[in-house]
């Protein structure tokens, strides 16, 4: 009797637990959905701020939505030639098992440091070359925090790779480098494709790594190296005025932001699907 | 010809390899430049005061000159001890029930889900945490708490404005639960069912075959996992930023404003430059929050690998 109560009291508890986890999400979600679905309009999506947007007057957050997207797109991109070479590296051509085990340990860890610190490194590298806040700053900053992210994201998709083709390609005469790029790489393409949209999701939802490397502006990105917007940070600093418009605003803005996240994540879920459909489970 | 083409094909393969290999290196080391950098633009005041002043002092003014960081670090250690309180308990049942009770399909409903929560920008759930949890501490539990809790020590209310350690920490609980979720379930998947079988088998109710076998055994997984989830709260700046209301002094309350150490990093950061050695303080501030992340996570991960390699 008494384990029978037991079992069922857990039970309940865990069930409970599941839904306060998933009640969290759909709280969250409807919040900004209720809150930011009555400030969202046209011009906000199609207009830079216009005089005296910050007292509530005329013009959009379009960009924060060109300079998020930009950053993002660059950092995922110069992410993606940082980490394919070190992906490629350390599932062909290391010889070294410790090397391969420490350099794994050492981007896990780095997957840990918070996005703060990567805003403030950012910051001293770009003092160091001589660059202002800027979307080259900013691209670089988030480049380096989806390094990590992007390796393991990447590696997990090659080591499912069968060991026999790429004994075959060997066998062929073909060399490690022909091997990664002609085989391996193309075999992947559809999971290195949903790392990327994984990464690119993180990058553009962050806010402390661009707060200084990437500073802020009212115009749209033209040049690398100029300030520019992001959606989070226009979900900051509006939030942060006493003019409740503006305040409506970054509603608006999380919305947005979010539903971008939302799209990224479905379609990488897709993706995902695709790639596995044939995988006996 | 041939020749020369293999030749050429086998030099091409030993640059890239050498190429490739120096990139690595730069990646696995990066956490090391990290480090060093914010070290060297530390140095400044580092080679004024010893660190071990800077961290249990606390008088900040930093027009003085005076840098303590004990204030931030305090608010920093409430708010992430609370996350971890609301948080691990939901996690472990939660994560338990999805690896030994839930059936498939709801098992692959939820984990798109909790991904998906893993996912939300940190300012969504600064902006979720203004609009929805504040308002309610503000509201509704302080007013309560003040009339029936005032004599408990740590539950005392008497910041009228909902922006809190308590604010913080339910945000924060929220945003680890996926990495928590995540992690436990690893680590329990990666229990041999032959123990599972074994349990069953000598009459155990599935709790008692889950309390006794799978969660003995993955002990050491299952704290890594919440040490994972302490380090990512811990360094966590803008959503705690938005609700904990920035006030530097030593919470004596969960009620209380805080003001943790990422959020003085990201106030105050690029508009120092007029006073001197704020800079350096501000940067020997990230210095000591990367260091405390680092310790924890890199333990966290050392006993994680243990723990899979094991069960394999």
């Amino acid at each position: 009797m008494g384990k029978r109560l037991e079992e069922r009291f857990f039970l309940a508890l865990m069930v409970a637990s599941m839904m306060i986890v998933v009640g969290s999400l759909g709280l969250i979600l409807v919040t900004v959905v209720v809150k930011g679905l009555p400030a969202l309009n046209l011009a906000m999506l199609t207009q830079a701020p216009q005089g005296g947007y910050y007292l509530g007057k005329e013009g959009g957050i379009l960009n924060a939505i060109t300079g998020s997207l930009a950053l993002a797109g660059g950092a995922t991109l110069l992410s993606f030639f940082l980490s394919l070479p070190v992906v490629l590296y350390l599932q062909l051509f290391a010889r070294d098992a410790r090397f391969v085990h420490l350099a794994r340990l050492s981007l896990d860890v780095l997957w840990g440091v918070p996005s703060i610190v990567y805003g403030v490194f950012g910051f001293t590298l770009m003092l160091l070359l001589g660059l202002r806040a800027s979307l080259l700053g900013g691209i670089i900053a988030l480049a380096l925090l989806e390094l990590p992210i992007l390796v393991r994201a990447m590696e997990e998709v090659m080591t499912m790779v069968p060991f026999e083709l790429k004994e075959s390609s060997y066998a062929l005469g073909a060399t490690r480098l022909e091997t990664a790029l002609r085989v391996v790489v193309r075999q992947t393409v559809p999971g290195l494709l949903t790392a990327l949209l994984l990464a690119f999701g993180r990058g553009i939802g962050d806010a402390a790594s661009v707060l200084f490397t990437a500073g802020y502006t009212d115009r749209l990105p033209t040049s690398l190296l100029r300030p520019v917007a992001s959606l989070p940070l226009a979900v900051f600093f509006q939030l942060g005025t006493p003019v409740p418009e503006v305040r409506e605003r970054a509603y608006a803005s999380a919305l947005v932001l979010t539903v971008i996240i939302l799209i990224i994540s479905v379609s990488a879920r897709l993706l995902t699907r695709r790639l596995t459909r044939h995988v006996i489970r | 010809m041939a020749l020369r083409n293999a030749r050429f094909r086998q030099l091409k393969d030993r640059f890239a390899g050498r190429l490739m290999g120096a990139l690595t290196i730069f990646a696995a080391a990066l956490i090391l430049l990290i480090a060093l950098g914010l070290l060297v633009r530390a140095r400044p005041l580092l080679d004024i005061k010893p660190l071990g002043e800077l961290l249990t002092s606390s008088d900040w003014h930093p027009r003085r000159g005076e840098f303590g960081f004990r204030p931030f670090i305090v608010g920093t250690l409430w708010v992430t001890a609370l996350a971890m309180v609301l948080a691990v308990p939901p996690c472990l049942l939660c994560a338990i029930y999805l690896a030994e009770y839930a059936p498939r399909r709801l098992r692959e409903t939820v984990k798109p889900l909790v991904d998906l929560l893993a996912g939300i920008p940190s300012v969504v759930y600064g902006l979720w945490g203004t609009l929805a949890v504040v308002p309610v501490i503000r509201d509704v539990i302080t007013p309560w708490a003040g009339k029936r809790l005032g004599s408990i020590p740590l539950l005392r209310a008497d910041n009228p404005t909902g922006y809190s350690v308590l604010a913080g920490g339910v945000v924060l609980a929220v945003m680890v639960f996926p990495v928590i979720i995540s992690v436990v379930r690893e680590v329990i998947r990666a229990v041999p069912d032959g123990l599972r079988e074994a349990a069953l088998a000598l009459g155990a109710t599935r709790w008692q075959m889950v309390k006794g076998v799978v969660l003995r055994r993955s002990l050491p997984g299952v704290i890594a996992a919440i040490v994972l989830g302490f380090s990512r709260a811990f360094g966590e700046t803008m959503a705690v930023m938005m609700v904990v209301g920035n006030v530097p002094q030593m919470p004596r309350s969960i009620f209380d404003a805080a003001y943790p150490l990422p959020a003085l990093i990201a106030n105050n950061y690029g508009e120092m430059m007029s006073i001197p050695l704020y800079d350096a303080a501000l940067l020997a501030a990230a210095l000591v929050l990367l260091l405390i992340v680092l310790v924890f996570t890199l333990a966290a991960r050392v006993v994680l690998l243990r723990a899979v390699r094991r069960a394999v």
